[in-house]
């Protein structure tokens, strides 16, 4: 039996309830976690007590959640310089998951969990699909890639969490998907934006009407989107799309979600306190003030994270929000205080780029990356201005050259991306130094 | 005996030939022979002019990548097997013809050829001794 189109988006679900606890008593249990994570990162991970010691901080001068402000940043660097199991504060054998993500350099950043991690993870995606309006019953479709990124088996555990009919499809192959969307009577899809606005477009090219199906609800994350792509995918189907937010470091995907009002996104405090401080001076900042978001993991047992800085650039909203949730509400996220890139999931810095480069040419090249999203992938190029030292006049060599560049930039990122080479001065320069990064992914 | 050929790096793009040639057009240099090697996503042109060291140093003031090659060029008789004559001369030889192209004019019954080897000076030799005519650069000017 095909399920049909149900209308009421927002019904109260029974694992939401954690969603409105008053907020005096939320304070009250995320200062009795934030002590026992802060006193668990002291006694078992050592680049927590030795950054403490200097600052002559000890967990009992943690006593209201004002004092989480004197304790000192953690940051990505961090993760890399202790790779792979250096901020672990559970013993292997407690350790049920690792998942990884790229760094700034060839080595992934590893990310562990318990098993009540596992379950803390589950609980936040089955309370975010329970905001979204889904519910047993509910047939998700699961596009997100499932392996070492986080977000497979993040949103697989939070559907079957939830009760829901789980459908495990992992990215790719578009024309299965619109297949078993159709076929399946799925009611609720998970993927990038980007990904979901290519399945319209081959939708319309097979005849599938995307309207006529029980399709509703759309819970889109892994990269930045805007409003006019949530518009644009409300205007060609009949699905509510819903901002998710998250990172590995911190969990996954569960981290933060929109509520119908689609007015910010709810970060689960409970479990993630939040902070927004200038990304300069790192002092705290107040409701309503952009800044960089910082994030301490208050149940984590694997791998608890105290105040970590995500380069996330957003704004905790003040005031209530019409749907009653006390749980604070952050801005979408509209850019990055540091110059990552994200291509399809994968974390990019340009300073990989010109490693990459300066290691086939022995010196940098002006060269320039370009962003594109075509079929909704993301498309990355780079393009190096030839010079007279790099130029031979045999193609073979230039082939060559090509693609010497291409296998040392795919060594370094993970990824393969396309290389041009181009004319000299062909590169803009303003002030005399190029543009390094064109992004043109969020162009309508 | 070898000749200078300048080679210029340029992207597979319409317009691209243009900027080069007017540069050479305006400083009264002419473009004796002009090969265009392509891909799909770059070329290269490869130009004997009649002054290689003043066309350098405007192209490179252009912004251009340019690079010296030596090249040589051969009498070929223009009838069938000519070419084919020649080629056997490096049949079994340790030289190696990396690219060649034709002079867009002849001398009398004969063709006029740009070999780049990767052994210029020996090919020279071996072309010389098989009684094969190599043109200087005074002589491609006699058209």
């Amino acid at each position: 039996m095909i399920p049909t189109k149900r209308t009421c988006l927002s019904a109260f679900h029974p694992v939401s309830a954690p969603d409105y606890v008053p907020a005096a008593q939320l304070r009250e249990l995320q200062l009795s976690r934030l002590k026992s994570v802060v006193a668990r990162a002291w006694e078992r991970v050592p680049l927590y007590r030795n950054r403490m010691e200097r600052h002559n901080l000890t967990p009992d001068d943690v006593r209201s959640l004002d004092d989480i402000a004197g304790l000192p940043f953690t940051v990505k660097a961090d993760l890399r310089d202790t790779y792979p199991f250096g901020l672990f504060a559970s013993p292997m054998e407690e350790i049920v998951r690792l998942h990884a993500s790229s760094g700034t350099t060839g080595k992934p950043i590893v990310v562990a969990y318990t098993q009540p991690d596992v379950d803390v993870w589950t609980s936040v995606m089955v309370r975010s699909f329970a905001v979204c309006g889904l519910h047993q019953g509910d047939v998700i479709q699961n596009a997100y890639g499932y392996g070492l990124f986080t977000g497979g088996l993040g949103a697989h555990y939070g559907a079957e969490g939830l009760g829901a009919t789980v459908i495990p499809i992992s990215g790719g192959n578009t024309d299965r998907q619109l297949m078993v969307m159709r076929d399946f009577g799925v009611t609720a899809i998970c993927c990038t934006p980007s990904y979901f606005l290519h399945m319209i477009d081959r939708a319309a090219e097979l005849e599938i009407d995307l309207r006529e199906l029980p399709l509703r609800v759309g819970v889109f994350g892994a990269e930045p989107w805007t409003s006019a792509m949530r518009e644009r995918i409300e205007d060609l189907t009949a699905i509510q799309a819903f901002d998710i937010y998250g990172l590995s470091e911190i969990i996954g995907p569960g981290v933060a979600v929109e509520c119908p009002c689609q007015d910010g996104l709810h970060i689960f405090e409970d479990h993630f306190y939040p902070e927004i401080v200038d990304p300069e001076s790192g002092a705290v900042l107040g409701a309503g003030e952009e800044g960089e978001l910082v994030l301490t993991t208050l149940s984590k047992q694997a791998m608890p994270m105290i105040r970590y800085r995500t380069r996330d650039i957003t704004a905790l909203l003040p005031g209530a929000c019409p749907c009653g949730r006390s749980l604070r509400r952050m801005k979408r996220i509209s850019r990055r205080s540091d110059d990552m890139l994200i291509i399809r999931g994968v974390n990019v810095f340009p300073s990989q780029v010109e490693s990459a480069l300066l290691e086939v040419e022995g010196t940098l090249p002006h060269y320039q990356i370009i962003l594109t999203r075509s079929h909704g992938l993301d498309q990355m190029e780079v393009q190096v201005e030839v010079t007279s030292e790099s130029f031979s006049d045999k193609i073979g060599a230039l082939e060559q050259l090509n693609d010497t560049i291409a296998d040392a930039l795919e060594h370094v990122l993970g990824i393969r991306v396309e290389v041009t080479l181009v004319e000299p001065h062909t590169i803009q320069r303003s002030d005399g130094k190029a543009k390094r990064v064109i992004d043109r992914r969020l162009q309508p | 005996m070898k000749l200078q050929q300048l080679s210029l790096f340029s992207e597979n793009k319409p317009g691209h030939m243009i900027a080069p040639c007017r540069l050479l057009a305006r400083a009264g240099l002419d473009i004796r022979a002009l090969s265009l090697a392509d891909t799909q996503r770059f070329g290269i042109l490869r130009m004997i002019v009649s002054d290689w060291q003043r066309a350098k140093s405007l192209l490179e003031q252009a912004g251009s990548a340019v690079k010296v090659t030596e090249v040589v060029a051969v009498e070929v008789p223009d009838r069938p097997g000519g070419l084919a004559g020649v080629l056997d001369l490096f049949e079994g030889s340790q030289i190696n013809i990396e690219y060649m192209y034709a002079f867009p004019f002849r001398r009398g019954e004969r063709a006029v050829l740009i070999f780049r080897f990767d052994q210029p000076d020996a090919a020279i030799e071996v072309l010389q001794a098989a009684g094969i005519s190599v043109l200087d650069s005074g002589a491609l000017d006699e058209k």
